[in-house]
C-alpha cells in the first residue's frame, strides 16, 4: 500500500488510459497549458501533445457536443467541465444527444465519452461553484454516473469509465483533490455499477458516495464507541447503483441511512429510499433517514456553508433516529 | 454548370445520378406525406420537398466515410448519404427492421455505416456533433470531412457561434451548410436573424459561398470547391444555399402564417431535367427513371409493412451497456 492524492490518482488514470489507447483524448477549458483549474491534467500536454490534450475556448455547449461527435467518429474523449455548476451549459449534448444515441439509433453504436467534473462545497465558492447535481444525470436513461470517494476508486473507476462504450458522467469532489489516501501498489480497475462495503456492521446500514463517505465512516467509528455496529457502503457508481449490495446489507441490519452532499429533495437518497421501501420493506425495522443538504442554494459564507453541508454529527443523529434512540 | 475538365460522358452520368437521387428523395417524401395523412406514419415528420438539391448536391462531393450531422428535416440528407430505402421506410413505419429499430423515427434516422450521424430533434445540435466528428477526422488524419446541415432558423442558436469559433480556431475539416428556406419554423427568418452569413463568415475567418439551392449543379459545384479546400486542411467553410420549403414546418401544419403571395423557388427536379434535356435526355428516359424509382419506393414500403413492429423488450438492452464485471 502507498499513499496517493485523490487528484494525482485521477491524473494517473488519465495518463494510463491515454498511454494505452491512442483514441483517448482529453479536452476542456485551460486543461493543457494551464493544467486544469485544479491541476488534474498537469503534465498531459507535455506527454501527449496538443492534438490529444486540447485546450478549448469557453464554450461548454460546443465542446460537450464535440465530445459526442468525436465519440461517434472513433475517439474516446474525456471532457473536463471546470465546475459541475457549468454542466447546465452542456445539457443538450449530454441529455438529448449522448444519452439517447445507443437507444435512439437502434443500437448502431454509442457515445464512448466521459465528462469529468468536480462537484461539492467547502471552499466558500458560492451558489454557482459548489453544487452537487448528480441526481439530474442519474435520472436520464443512457447516462452512467460515477462518484469516487478516494484515490483508489477514483483511479479504478475512471479507467472503467474511459473504457466504457457509453457516456459516463464522472463526478469528482473538489474538496478531495488534495487529500491523500491509501492505494494498492498496483492500481487496479474497478468495474462500474459495483458498491464497496468499507466497514462491516450489523445494526445500521449507511450508504454514501463521494466525499460524504468519509462522514459515514467517521460516524460509524463514533457509533462503534457506543456499541452500535454500523455497516458503511460506498456506492461508487450512482447510475447504475448496486441495489443488490444495499438490499443484502439492509436485510442484515434492518436500518438504513443515506448520506450525500447533494440537496435531499428528489435526490439520489430519495431514489434509494423509495427502492428499498419497495423491495426491502420486509427488512425495515425503522425509518429510512437521509442526510443531505437542505432545500436551499449553497451559501457563500463559511459558517453558513458549514451548517448547510452534511456533517458527522448529522449522520450520527440520523443513525440514532433510525434506531429510535433519539 | 457541369464541371469543366470532366468529359461529356462523365458529366451526363453524374447529372443522371443527381436526377435519380433528387427524384428518389422527392418520391419518398411524397409517399411519406400520404402515408402520414393516412395514419401509417406516427409522430411528427418534417418534409424537405423543394430543398432536395442541397442534399444531393453536397453529398455528391462526399464519400461514405465522410460524416454528416443532420436536422429535423433530414430525410433528404439520410437518403442522399446512402441510407437504404427499406431501412428508412421501416423506421418511419415504426418497424423492428428500421435503421433505428423503430425507436427514433423521422427525427432521428441515422446510419453510422454511411457516416450519417443522425437527424436531430434539437435545432442546431448537429453543429457541435459535426464539429466533434471533424475533430476526430483531423486527429485520425483520415482525410475525411464532416458536414453540418442546418436551416436559417438555427442561425439564432448559440452553438453556431461557439462551433464557428472552435472550428476556425482549430482549422477543423468541416463544411457548414445552411439550407436557407426563409422560414424559422413558423416565423419569417428575416424577423429572427439580425445578420447575414457572408458577414458572419468573414468575422470568423471562414470561407463562404452562396449557391442557388434549387440547382443541384450549382450546389454540387460550390460544395466541391469548398470541400476540396476543407479536405486540404484549410479549415472550415460555409455554403449558404437559398431554397424554398414547399410544405409546412411539419406535416399537418395549416400554415396560416404564410403569405398568399409567397414566391416559391424553382423546382429542383425541373432544373435538373432542363440540364438533362440540354444533354439530349428526353422525357421518355426520365419516365423510365421515374417508373424504376417508384417501383423501388413501393417495394421498400411493402417490405416495411411486412416487417415485424418495433420491439419493446429489445430497447432495454440499448439504454446502456452493462459491464460484464
Amino acid at each position: 500500500m502507498a499513499d496517493l492524492r485523490y487528484g494525482a490518482a485521477i491524473s494517473q488514470a488519465l495518463t494510463d488510459a491515454m498511454a494505452e489507447d491512442p483514441s483517448v483524448i482529453v479536452m476542456g477549458e485551460d486543461i493543457g497549458g494551464a493544467g486544469g483549474s485544479f491541476g488534474i491534467t498537469r503534465g498531459l500536454l507535455d506527454k501527449f501533445g496538443p492534438e490529444r490534450v486540447i485546450d478549448t475556448p469557453i464554450s461548454e455547449a460546443a465542446i460537450a457536443g464535440m465530445a459526442v461527435g468525436a465519440a461517434m467518429s472513433g475517439l474516446k474523449p474525456v471532457l473536463e467541465i471546470m465546475f459541475m455548476d457549468f454542466v447546465t451549459l452542456t445539457m443538450d449534448a449530454l441529455v438529448n444527444q449522448a444519452a439517447k444515441a445507443r437507444f435512439m439509433f437502434g443500437g448502431q453504436g454509442s457515445v464512448p465519452m466521459v465528462l469529468r467534473t468536480p462537484h461539492g462545497g467547502g471552499l466558500s465558492a458560492g451558489p454557482q461553484h459548489s453544487q452537487c447535481l448528480e441526481a439530474w444525470f442519474a435520472h436520464v436513461p443512457g447516462l452512467k454516473v460515477v462518484c469516487p470517494s478516494g484515490p483508489a476508486n477514483a483511479y479504478g473507476l475512471l479507467r472503467s469509465a474511459i473504457a466504457d462504450p457509453d457516456p459516463v458522467v464522472f463526478i469528482e469532489h473538489k474538496g478531495l483533490y488534495a487529500k491523500k489516501g491509501p492505494v494498492p501498489d498496483v492500481l487496479t480497475v474497478i468495474p462500474l455499477g459495483q458498491a464497496a462495503t468499507l466497514r462491516q456492521g450489523d445494526r445500521v446500514t449507511v450508504v454514501s458516495y463521494g466525499a460524504a463517505v468519509a462522514l459515514a465512516l467517521a460516524a460509524a467509528g463514533q457509533m462503534a464507541d457506543e456499541g452500535v455496529s454500523v455497516e458503511v457502503i460506498d456506492l461508487q457508481t450512482i447510475q447504475p447503483w448496486d441495489e443488490t449490495v444495499v438490499l443484502a446489507s439492509l436485510a442484515k441490519t434492518g436500518h438504513l441511512v443515506i448520506v450525500h452532499e447533494a440537496v435531499e429533495a428528489f435526490g439520489v437518497g430519495a431514489e434509494i429510499t423509495a427502492r428499498m421501501a419497495d423491495i426491502g420493506f420486509a427488512h425495515l425495522s425503522g425509518p429510512i433517514i437521509r442526510v443531505g443538504a437542505p432545500f436551499m442554494p449553497v451559501p457563500f459564507a463559511a459558517e453558513l456553508e458549514a451548517r448547510y453541508r452534511p456533517s458527522v454529527e448529522r449522520v450520527v443523529t440520523a443513525i440514532r433516529k433510525t434506531l429510535g434512540k433519539e | 454548370m457541369p464541371r469543366q475538365g470532366a468529359n461529356a460522358g462523365d458529366q451526363l452520368a453524374q447529372l443522371l445520378r443527381h436526377y435519380e437521387q433528387l427524384l428518389t428523395v422527392r418520391r419518398c417524401e411524397e409517399r411519406l406525406q400520404r402515408l402520414f395523412a393516412e395514419g401509417e406514419v406516427p409522430g411528427f415528420i418534417h418534409l424537405s420537398i423543394g430543398q432536395e438539391a442541397i442534399s444531393v448536391g453536397v453529398m455528391s462531393a462526399l464519400s461514405d466515410s465522410d460524416t454528416i450531422a443532420s436536422t429535423h428535416r433530414g430525410h433528404g440528407h439520410a437518403l442522399a448519404k446512402g441510407m437504404p430505402l427499406e431501412g428508412f421506410f421501416a423506421e418511419l413505419l415504426a418497424r423492428d427492421s428500421g435503421v433505428c429499430r423503430g425507436r427514433g423515427g423521422s427525427m432521428h434516422v441515422a446510419d453510422m455505416s454511411v457516416g450519417m450521424l443522425g437527424a436531430n430533434g434539437i435545432v442546431g445540435a448537429g453543429l457541435s456533433i459535426a464539429t466533434g466528428s471533424a475533430l476526430a477526422h483531423k486527429l485520425k488524419r483520415s482525410g475525411n470531412i464532416a458536414v453540418s446541415f442546418f436551416g436559417d432558423g438555427a442561425l439564432a442558436e448559440g452553438l453556431l457561434h461557439e462551433c464557428g469559433n472552435v472550428a476556425a480556431l482549430m482549422k477543423l475539416p468541416i463544411l457548414l451548410v445552411c439550407e436557407a428556406n426563409g422560414w424559422s419554423e413558423f416565423s419569417p427568418a428575416d424577423r429572427q436573424i439580425a445578420f447575414n452569413l457572408a458577414d458572419w463568415s468573414k468575422a470568423y475567418g471562414i470561407e463562404y459561398r452562396k449557391a442557388d439551392g434549387n440547382d443541384v449543379l450549382a450546389v454540387a459545384e460550390a460544395a466541391e470547391v469548398l470541400i476540396h479546400a476543407v479536405r486540404d486542411g484549410e479549415g472550415p467553410a460555409l455554403l449558404e444555399c437559398t431554397t424554398s420549403r414547399w410544405r409546412g414546418h411539419f406535416e399537418g401544419d395549416a400554415q396560416k402564417y404564410r403569405p398568399q403571395d409567397e414566391v416559391q423557388g424553382r423546382d429542383p427536379l425541373e432544373v435538373a431535367a432542363a440540364y438533362l434535356a440540354r444533354e439530349g435526355v428526353g422525357e421518355q428516359h426520365l419516365s423510365q427513371i421515374s417508373a424504376r424509382i417508384d417501383a423501388e419506393v413501393e417495394a421498400a414500403i411493402a417490405a416495411a409493412r411486412a416487417a415485424p413492429p418495433a420491439n419493446y423488450e429489445s430497447g432495454f438492452a440499448d439504454v446502456y451497456t452493462l459491464s460484464a464485471g
